[in-house]
C-alpha cells in the first residue's frame, strides 16, 4: 500500500516533530525511524525529508547544529525548541480532531454496510 | 570493503556531489548533509550483504529524483535563485578563512589608497589649487594599490614586484619632471594618457604569469568591464549618500560642502576602485557578469542608429561638419563600439557556430568603420589647413590605432561568419593588440610634452 503524496506532506511536520521531541536526531536516523513507526506503509523519498527540515529550522521549531559522528563524519543533529513543542501540540490536536472524525465515520460505515440508515439507528445496535 | 570497492564508491560519491554542486538551490551545507545520509545508507546496505556498486545505486534511488529534489529545495529557499554575495561563507572552513582575508587586505588597501590622495595636503598641495598636480598624479594614487592587491592575491614574486615598482616610479617621475604649461594641451594628455599606460601594469600583475596567454588577457579584460560597472554603481550610490548627507546637515545649519568636496569625494573616489576591484573578484563566479548583459541589449541599438546615420548622410548628401571636438567623439565612438565588440567577444563561446547576433555584431563594426571613415576624410583637410596640435595629434593617432583594429577585427569577423576561418583568431586578435593602445598612451605621456614643447 502506498500512501498519497499529499497525505505524506501534510503529515510530514508533525511525524518529524515528534520524532524530535523522542530526542534529537538527524536526517538518516528520521527516515529510520518513520520506517519503523509506519511499518514500511510511509515511504518518504529520502531527499524530501531535508526540505522539510529545513523549513522547519526556518520556522524557528526546531535548530540544527554540526557535530562528529562517531563514524568520523560531520552531521547536522536537530533539535525540537520550545515553539515546535507548541506547534506539536497544535498539530496534534488537529489530528486527534480529524482522527475522532474519520473513526465515527468509519464506525458508522462498517455497523450500516451497504444500507443507508438515520445516525441514531446507525449506532444504536453497538450499544445493545 | 576491499580498497578497489572503496575507491570506486569514492569515485562514485564524488561524482554525485559534483552533480549536487550544480544545482543552484542546494547549497555546499546541503549537499554534505546529504552525503552524510548517503554515505549511512550505503553503509547499512552493505553491512546487510549487497556490494558497495549495488549499495550506492540503491541508496541514491532512494534519496530520489535530484530535479524534484533540487525543486522542492528551491521552494523552501527560494531567495538563493537569487545570487547572493557572500562575504563570509557561515559552514566550510578552508574558504572562509581565505574569504575574510581577502576582504581586510582589500578594504586595507582601499583606506590606504584613500589616506594617500590626502597625502600631498602635507605638502602644502590643495585639490582645489593644485589641480594639474593631482589631475597628473591621480592615477599613481590608486592604481599602485591596487597592483598591490593582485600582487598579494596571486602570490607574485619578487622579481614581478620590482618591475611593477620601477614602472610606477618611472611614471612619477614623467608625470613630474617636465615643466608643463599649466592648463595646457600636453599637461591635460598626459593625465588623460598615463592611467591607460599604467593599466597595462595593473593588467600584467592581475594576469599574474598568464598575461603572455590569450585567456590571461581576456580575464583581465572582463575584469576591466566589471570593474567599470561597479564603480559606476558604487559612485552613484555615493552621490545618493552625499545628496542626503548636505541635505540633513543643512536642516541643521551646517555646510556640508566643505568637506564633501575635500574628503568625502577624493577619499570615496579613491577606495572605491579597490573596493569593486574586490567585489569583482569576488562575486566572479557568484553572479552573471553584467558588461556582455549590457553589450547584448545596446549592440542591436548601436547597430541601428550607426545605419540610420549612415542613411541620412547618404540620403541628404551633409558632409560631417568639423567642429572643434569632432575628432574626439569619432574616437570614443570607435572606442564604444570597440567596447561593445569586446565584451562580447568575451563571453561568447568560441565553439558556438555563427548566428544572428554575429551579424547584428558585423553591421555594426562596418558602420562604425564607415562613419569613422567620413570624419578622418573632413579632418583631413583641417590639420592640412591649420597643421598639428598635440591634441589633434593624439586624436588622430588613437583614431589610426582604433581603426586598424577594428577594420581587421571586421575581415576576421566576416571570415568567421562565411565559415573561413575560427572565432578563436578573432579572440586572439583583440588580446594581442592590447598592449598596443598602452604603448601609445606611453609615447603620448613621454615623447608628447617635449615634442610640442610642454605648450
Amino acid at each position: 500500500m502506498a500512501i498519497n503524496k499529499d497525505l505524506i506532506a501534510a503529515s510530514s511536520t508533525p511525524i518529524v516533530l515528534a520524532i524530535l521531541a523522542e530526542g534529537d536526531s538527524y536526517g538518516y536516523a528520521i527516515i529510520q525511524r518513520v520506517r519503523e513507526l509506519s511499518g514500511g506503509h510511509m515511504e518518504w523519498t529520502d531527499g524530501m525529508l531535508y526540505p522539510v527540515l529545513h523549513r522547519l529550522e526556518r520556522l524557528g521549531q526546531i535548530e540544527a547544529r554540526w557535530e562528529i559522528a562517531e563514524s568520523g563524519r560531520r552531521r547536522k543533529y536537530y533539535r525540537i525548541t520550545a515553539a515546535g513543542r507548541d506547534q506539536l501540540a497544535e498539530e496534534r490536536r488537529q489530528w486527534q480532531a480529524v482522527d475522532a472524525t474519520l473513526r465515527s465515520i468509519w464506525k458508522a460505515l462498517s455497523v450500516a454496510g451497504p444500507v443507508i440508515r438515520p445516525a441514531s439507528a446507525a449506532l444504536s445496535p453497538q450499544g445493545a | 570493503m576491499a580498497a578497489s570497492d572503496h575507491a570506486s564508491l569514492e569515485a562514485q560519491i564524488d561524482q554525485w556531489r559534483n552533480y549536487l554542486h550544480r544545482r543552484q538551490a542546494i547549497h555546499a551545507v546541503d549537499v554534505a548533509e546529504l552525503e552524510d545520509h548517503l554515505r549511512e545508507q550505503v553503509a547499512v546496505l552493505v553491512d546487510a550483504g549487497l556490494a558497495t556498486d549495488e549499495a550506492f545505486l540503491v541508496a541514491v534511488k532512494r534519496m530520489g529524483d535530484l530535479d524534484a529534489l533540487s525543486r522542492e529545495f528551491a521552494r523552501e529557499h527560494s531567495e538563493r535563485l537569487w545570487k547572493q554575495l557572500v562575504v563570509v561563507p557561515s559552514e566550510a572552513d578552508g574558504p572562509r578563512a581565505r574569504t575574510r582575508t581577502d576582504a581586510i587586505v582589500a578594504f586595507g588597501l582601499a583606506l590606504a589608497a584613500a589616506v594617500a590622495i590626502k597625502l600631498p595636503v602635507l605638502f602644502g598641495l590643495q585639490l582645489e589649487q593644485d589641480v594639474g598636480f593631482y589631475a597628473r598624479n591621480l592615477s599613481l594614487f590608486v592604481l599602485p594599490f591596487l597592483a598591490g592587491y593582485f600582487v598579494w592575491k596571486r602570490q607574485l614574486g619578487t622579481k614581478t614586484l620590482s618591475w611593477l615598482a620601477a614602472a610606477f616610479v618611472a611614471a612619477a617621475v614623467f608625470a613630474n619632471v617636465y615643466p608643463f604649461m599649466p592648463g595646457g594641451a600636453s599637461e591635460r594628455l598626459a593625465a588623460l594618457h598615463l592611467p591607460i599606460a599604467l593599466w597595462l601594469a595593473v593588467g600584467i600583475v592581475y594576469a599574474g604569469g598568464r598575461w603572455r596567454q590569450g585567456s590571461g588577457r581576456m580575464d583581465f579584460i572582463r575584469f576591466s568591464g566589471e570593474l567599470f560597472i561597479y564603480y559606476v554603481l558604487i559612485a552613484l550610490g555615493g552621490a545618493v549618500l552625499t545628496a542626503f548627507m548636505v541635505m540633513m546637515f543643512e536642516a541643521i545649519g551646517v555646510k556640508a560642502e566643505p568637506f564633501f568636496s575635500a574628503w568625502l569625494l577624493p577619499c570615496g573616489a579613491a577606495a572605491a576602485v579597490l573596493v569593486a576591484a574586490w567585489l569583482v573578484e569576488a562575486k566572479q563566479s557568484v553572479i552573471e557578469n553584467m558588461a556582455p548583459v549590457l553589450t547584448r541589449l545596446f549592440t542591436p541599438i548601436f547597430a541601428a542608429v550607426l545605419a540610420v546615420f549612415l542613411g541620412t548622410v547618404l540620403w541628404t548628401g551633409h558632409g560631417v561638419d568639423i567642429e572643434r571636438n569632432v575628432l574626439i567623439a569619432f574616437d570614443l565612438l570607435l572606442v564604444l563600439v570597440l567596447g561593445l565588440l569586446l565584451y562580447s567577444v568575451s563571453a561568447r563561446d568560441p565553439q558556438s557556430p555563427p548566428g544572428a547576433f554575429d551579424v547584428v555584431q558585423v553591421v555594426l563594426v562596418v558602420g562604425a568603420l564607415l562613419a569613422n571613415a567620413l570624419a578622418l576624410w573632413a579632418i583631413a583637410a583641417r590639420i592640412n589647413e591649420f597643421g598639428f596640435t598635440p591634441n589633434r595629434v593624439a586624436a588622430l593617432g588613437e583614431n589610426v590605432i582604433l581603426l586598424a583594429n577594428l577594420a581587421w577585427s571586421a575581415v576576421l569577423y566576416i571570415r568567421f561568419l562565411r565559415g573561413r576561418g575560427s572565432f578563436a583568431r578573432l579572440e586572439r586578435w583583440q588580446t594581442d593588440y592590447l598592449p598596443i593602445y598602452a604603448a601609445w598612451a606611453m609615447v603620448v605621456v613621454i615623447v608628447f610634452p617635449p615634442l610640442f614643447r610642454y605648450i
